[in-house]
């Protein structure tokens, strides 16, 4: 897994859970910095593509790995 | 960037339709949007700081019930005393079982993303309501003063 500056572990979350706090925890750092998101909820996927695209922050990476989702957002 | 709106009116009181409104609210204000609810008529209950809110099986054919309950079970049954009670608190834990956030969390959740909670002045005065009721930092307003926001909208959602 590429270089991230914090982790958001949001296993057993679900919707909108897994959104809201990444947006929580993305306003409290700075641009260009890099956000680690782990999540349980299939949905999530889609969710974390439409936030990217919405929000003009970087969706760098989304893979699955071990049973859990994996997000690197980076804040634009 | 221009803002999207999101406008919406709250009408119900009951757990199954507190949800809706503070799920979209606090999902969208995480997209970006700029949101209002306009809390009016049952929609009210969902205001108060101590909430109690309940779900009935009663007159909710759609509602999936356990053990396929909704296939034999019968409907006058829904009337039998704690059967509500039984009913919200099975719901309340299968949100919990499946990591769903309650409805006094997506509350705050939408007040911390600025999203604006709007009582219904006249539903208040309506059911003799007071302001002392419900949690700090609702805004009164009509229907009228919901209409500059409303009448603004991208989204505008009757719940």
């Amino acid at each position: 897994m590429a270089d991230f500056n914090q982790e958001l572990d949001a296993s057993g979350l679900n919707c909108p859970l897994p959104i809201l706090r990444a947006k929580k925890t993305l306003n409290g750092m700075e641009a260009g910095e890099i956000l680690h998101v782990i999540a349980t909820d299939p949905g999530s996927v889609k969710d974390f593509d439409a936030f990217a695209k919405q929000t003009g922050n970087e969706l760098m990476e989304s893979k699955e790995e071990g049973g859990k989702f994996h997000f690197l957002i980076k804040k634009s | 960037m221009d803002e999207k709106k999101l406008a919406i009116i709250a009408t119900k009181g009951s757990l199954d339709w507190a949800y809706p409104p503070f799920i979209l609210a606090s999902t969208a204000a995480a997209l970006g949007y700029e949101t209002q609810i306009f809390f009016t008529f049952y929609g009210l209950q969902l205001l108060k700081k101590k909430l109690d809110l309940q779900v009935t099986p009663l007159g909710n054919p759609g509602m999936p019930m356990p053990m396929g309950m909704d296939k034999w079970f019968p409907i006058l049954g829904m009337t039998l005393p704690g059967m509500q009670g039984m009913m919200t608190k099975m719901m309340k834990q299968k949100m919990k079982d499946k990591g769903v956030a309650s409805v006094e969390e997506l509350r705050e959740l939408c007040q911390e993303a600025e999203v604006k909670l709007i009582a219904c002045q006249m539903t208040v005065d309506l059911f003799d309501m007071d302001a002392s009721q419900f949690i700090d930092g609702v805004e009164y307003a009509g229907a009228a003063a919901f209409f500059e926001f409303a009448g603004e909208s991208d989204i505008c959602l009757y719940i």
